[in-house]
Formats: C-alpha cells, structure tokens, sequence
C-alpha cells in the first residue's frame, strides 16, 4: 500500500508504470547501485533469457521442423516467379498431359501447362490468403475480444453476433458468402477473415475476462487511467501469446479452406494458380493424369503441416500451460 | 432439472436468431440487384421487376426479414428458380445421402478413436500414445477432400476394389450402398477420427488422476478393469459431446467430398446451385445444416446435464 500512495506525487501515468516495472525487473530495488551497473545487469539478464529462449526452441522439435518448413514455403513463395522461369499460364498445347519427366519434373496439365510452376504459384497464393486472413481475423478478433471482455454491456452484443457466426460450420458459411459476393481473391479475403475472427475473439475475449479482475488492473484504475489505456496497455499484451498461437492455427484453416473453396468452384476464379483450383483440376483428370493430383495435394499438405507444426511449437514456447488443453476452434 | 433446461434452451434463441439474420443478409451481399444477377444477362425488365416482387425485395427491411423467418419457420424456405421444386423439397432428397455419408464416417471416427484414445491413455509416452500424437496431426493436417483424392488413387484407379464415384440409396441393398459410401466415408472418418483420439486420450487421462483410480489400485483392481469399468465410465461425456458437436463438421466436409465422389446429397446441391446462382437453394442449406447443428449440440448438452448432475448445478 505503501508504494501506491508515494505514487499520488508521480507527475504522469507513464512514470508510475516504468517504476513499477522497474522495481519488477530488479529483485533489489532497495540497494543503491548505479544506474550504469543496473543497465548492465539488465543486459546480461536479457542476454541470458535470450540464451535460454534460443535453447528451449531448439529442444522443441516441431518448432525447429515447423519453422524450417515455413521458411522453405515463404522461400518458394516470394521466388516463384524465378525458380522455374516459366510462366504459369503459357499454354503448350503439343505437350498436353505429360507425365513428370527431365523437361517437365512434375509433368503438365490438361493445357500443357507446366505443372511445377503452376504448384510453386499456387503455394504462393495459399501463402499469401493464409497470411493475410490470419493476420486480419487476428486484428479483429483482438478488437472485438478486448473490448467484449472489457465492457459488459458490449458482451452481451459483440458475443451473440459471435456466436451466431460460430454456429455455422466454417466451410458452409464460407461458401454462402462467395456466392453472393462472387468468386476473386479479395472477396475470398474477406469472407475467410468473417469466419475466422470468432474463434479468436473468443480466446481474447476469455483472456481478458481473466485479467481485468487481476490486482494491476484494479491499481491502473485507481492512478486514473483510462479505459483505453488499460485496454491497450494493460490487458492487450496479456492476450497476445494465445492469440498468436491461435493465429499460426487459423493461418493454418485458412489455407484448408481455402483449398476446398476453390475446389469447388467458389473460391478463387478459374486460370489462376491455386491449390485448390488444380487439385480440381486434376479431379478431372484423375483415372490418368495422376500427377496434376498428388503434387498439389501434397504442397497442401506440406503448406499446412508446416503451419501447424509451427503453431504446436510457438503454444509450447509462449504458453507451457496450455499444453493439456488442447486446440479450440 | 427443469431450470437448467429452460435456461439452456432460452440461450440458443439468441444464437438460432443471430444465425438467421446472417443467411438472411446473404442476399444482400450479392452486388447489384439480387433478382437481376439471378436473372442473369437477357432478362427483361419486366421480369426482373416480377421477382423483385415475388421476392419481396421492394418491401423496407425488418419487414422482408419478418416475412422470410416467419415462412421459414413454417418449414417453407422458398422455391429453387430453377429445379421447378421448393427448397423443401429439394432439401428432403438430398439429406438421405448425407445422412447415410456422415453417419458412417462418424461410426468410423469412432471405431479408429476409442481403442487408440484409450490405449494411448492408459500407456502414456509408449508406442501407442505416441502413434496418437502423429496420427492426430495427420489428421489436422490433410484436409478430407485430399485425403479421398488420394484414396481414390489407390483403390480405385490402381487397384480397382472400389468404383470411382456414384451413390446406390439404401434400397439398392446395403453392400452396393456401402460400395459407394466406403470411400468418402472412411476420409471423413480418418480425419474425424484424429480429432476425437486426442479428446479420448485427454478425458481419460483427466480421470486417470483422480484419487478413486488410486484406491482402485491400492484394492487390488487390475488394470483392465481399472481402465473400462472405472475410467472410461467416467470420461464418456466428453467423449459423447465431441461426437454430437462434430456431426457439423462432418456434414460439412461431406458438401465437399460428395463433389468428388458424385454423391447427390446436400453439399452437391449447395454446389450446384452456387454454380447457379440459386439463391433461395442456398440460404435453405446452409440455414437447416446451421439450425440442425445448433440443435444437435443443444440436445448434446441436455444429455449430458441428465447424466451427470454436477453440469446442471454450475
């Protein structure tokens, strides 16, 4: 009690709080070191947290094999235009169908076109919807969660809408919503970020329902922050870990969903290089052609494995507790 | 009891409401005029302003909402613009695949899930709990409709054990029925099953730790009987509630697998009318399967409030 009242004379908020984390920092607030020595020891504090991060993630084997797949996907995806030096809509009617061979390594399709560029494209673009929406539904889902556990009467609102969403089965939903707005990635964007923000608005908003009633928080308010402030300052960072972790999952989904989308005619137009499209495709195409399924079926897999290993080592590193309880969609 | 119920049931109107309204405004997420896009090019005006009219889209909002909830509510969803049958209709013949389809993979689901939850469980960290742990990011991982492309592969066209695709109904007798089904249930089933041997494991091992397993063992109970009659007696309803909640999920993965396979039920005619445009098709579908897995999940949580008392005093 006795440190709250001496910070009635503090001249702003953002003293207040840097003396609080301060004297969090350092086990001896009350010795007289220098400030100098004190930044030091801050130093080597951070170096060893750093050392001991490092470690841990090493010792984590779906993070170390989920990260190295990521980076080959991220790799793949920025050089497609490169890595092949063809183009992914060239048709080469003479050398329609061929099975993967020295001048095609994965074979063409039914247009003859090469099959191994359409497949680094249709990576990228799975790359580039999955990273998108897992980055949007993150934001929206991070807004509508804080302020939902936050404010009760906005709870009652923001959750049923939530929940309504929530009722639907993500694919079906998804599927309604292209029809109507008609199939172009962008539109895909957007309808994948609608079915994927309650899922995380609901973690966020379970976290911050558990921090507001947290002593700090009570203190903020009596220093006269606002409700802003602790929002954003105070309950936010308390949010992150699950939602990044929640977010590596539906980074993840959205691919999956993406993939079944376009298979079936909903998702992204067309001649343009998705997985799901040339999984469709080859559906057509299956009884001879077997390669225009299983490349892109496997890219698939591998895109999504990669995602997902990386979201089972992040949970591990950021949130050992939440080991045991599972993933929640 | 009888609060809980109420309670229970007065908390899914809201969510069955929220619901509406959403497939309600699909329509007018469509650019342009509605009735003129299904129309499509050529239409005249006249015509045009007809369904306009038929579809009550010159009536101010609420009241086009209050008349659409209200028709649906009486089981009349509309008419299809193209199958000259009402949505009804058209939903009524399709379910029966579907049914038949998911039925199946959650019976598979659930053959695969138990006996590998179980033993995963009841020898953590061995061959079996390990298994568990790849098998379950297998089936995170590949999506049901690669799944069966790849099954197709090998079964069919390089074994040739099973036809490609096609539906015989029930009536065609059981083993053609099941011929057609194998397939795309058992990807539906695989990737269910994954899921499911995750929350066997967990709710066993949940019940595992609590202290009549020990005084179990301290009596002398062995462990086969500790593990059935003492263990899974007790993990069922998280077991039960994750088999009814999924029977969403694997309806709508069937929408996509029965377009591989050809299956006529109600994700092909989701497609199809997509393909269409036919709007009112698919506001009745992805409104009875949402309803239908609202209830499902509803009826789940009664079931369980009425076996196990402790639910309902939270």
């Amino acid at each position: 009690m006795t440190s709250l009242t001496s910070l009635d004379s503090a001249t702003s908020l953002d003293a207040a709080e840097d003396a609080a984390e301060n004297s969090a920092d350092s086990i001896t607030t009350a010795d007289e070191r220098s400030p100098a020595e004190l930044a030091a020891g801050r130093l080597r504090l951070r170096r060893e947290n750093r050392r001991l991060f490092v470690r841990r993630f090493l010792a984590n084997k779906s993070a170390v094999i989920g990260s190295a797949l990521l980076l080959l996907v991220a790799v793949v995806s920025l050089l497609a235009p490169w890595l092949t030096g063809r183009d992914p809509y060239a048709l080469e009617v003479a050398d329609r169908l061929k099975p993967p061979g020295a001048e095609y390594p994965l074979g063409t399709d039914n247009f003859g076109r090469d099959l191994l560029t359409r497949v680094l494209y249709g990576t990228r673009m799975s790359a580039e919807i999955g990273f998108v929406v897992a980055l949007s539904s993150s934001l929206l889902g991070l807004v509508v969660g804080l302020y939902a556990g936050y404010v009760k009467w906005l709870d009652q609102i923001l959750m049923r809408v939530m929940d309504g969403l929530f009722a639907f089965p993500a694919i079906l939903l998804a599927i309604a919503m292209m029809a109507a707005l008609g199939p172009s990635v962008g539109n895909l964007m957007i309808c994948l970020t609608i079915v994927f923000v309650p899922s995380i608005a609901r973690l966020v908003r379970s976290s911050t329902l558990v921090a507001k009633e947290q002593t700090y928080v009570e203190a903020m308010h009596a220093l006269g922050a606002s409700h802003n402030r602790i929002v954003w300052k105070h309950l936010m960072p308390a949010a992150l870990s699950p939602l990044i972790v929640q977010g590596s999952f539906v980074f993840a989904e959205a691919i999956i969903v993406e993939a079944a989308l376009s298979f079936l005619g909903a998702g992204i137009p067309a001649p343009t290089p998705s997985l799901g499209n040339l999984l469709s495709d080859g559906k057509l195409f299956i009884y001879n052609s077997s390669w225009m399924t299983i490349f892109p079926g496997l890219a698939l897999v591998v895109v999504v494995l990669a995602m997902n290993l990386f979201g089972d080592g992040l949970r591990d590193l950021l949130d050992p507790h939440a080991r045991r309880a599972g993933k929640k969609r | 009891m009888a609060f809980y119920i109420a309670r229970r049931l007065l908390a899914t109107i809201p969510v069955l409401f929220v619901l509406s309204v959403i497939v309600f405004l699909i329509i007018y997420l469509i650019p342009g005029d509605p009735a003129a896009v299904m129309l499509g090019d050529g239409a005249s005006p006249e015509t045009i302003e007809a369904l306009r009219e038929q579809m009550g889209l010159n009536l101010p909002l609420l009241q086009q909402y209050g008349r659409w909830i209200g028709h649906a509510l009486q089981g009349n969803l509309g008419d299809s613009l193209f199958m000259r049958q009402s949505v009804r209709a058209a939903l009524a013949e399709h379910l029966g695949p579907t049914l038949s389809l998911a039925v199946l993979a959650e019976l598979i689901a659930v053959v695969i899930a138990l006996p590998l939850g179980i033993r995963a469980a009841s020898r953590r960290g061995e061959a079996a709990d390990k298994a568990l742990t790849g098998f379950s990011l297998f089936g995170i991982t590949v999506p049901g409709f690669v799944l069966s492309m790849f099954t197709v592969l090998l079964f069919s066209v390089q074994l040739k054990w099973l036809p490609v695709s096609g539906y015989k109904p029930l009536s065609a007798g059981l083993w053609t029925h099941l011929q057609y089904l194998i397939l795309p249930a058992l990807s539906l089933g695989i990737v269910q099953a994954a899921l499911l041997a995750r929350v066997v494991r967990s709710s066993m091992l949940d019940v595992l730790n609590e202290s009549f397993v020990k005084t179990a063992l301290a009596k002398g109970v062995g462990e086969r009987g500790i593990v059935y009659r003492h263990v899974l007696h007790n993990s069922w309803l998280p077991i039960l509630t994750v088999v009814g909640g999924s029977f969403g999920t694997l309806i709508a993965g069937a929408a996509v697998i029965e377009s591989i396979f050809n299956i006529p039920g109600m994700g092909q005619l989701l497609v199809n009318s997509v393909q269409r445009r036919d709007y009112s098709v698919i506001q009745g579908v992805v409104l009875f399967v949402a309803f239908a897995y609202v209830l499902v999940n509803l009826v789940v949580d009664l079931l369980y409030a009425i076996v196990d008392p402790r639910v309902r005093l939270q």
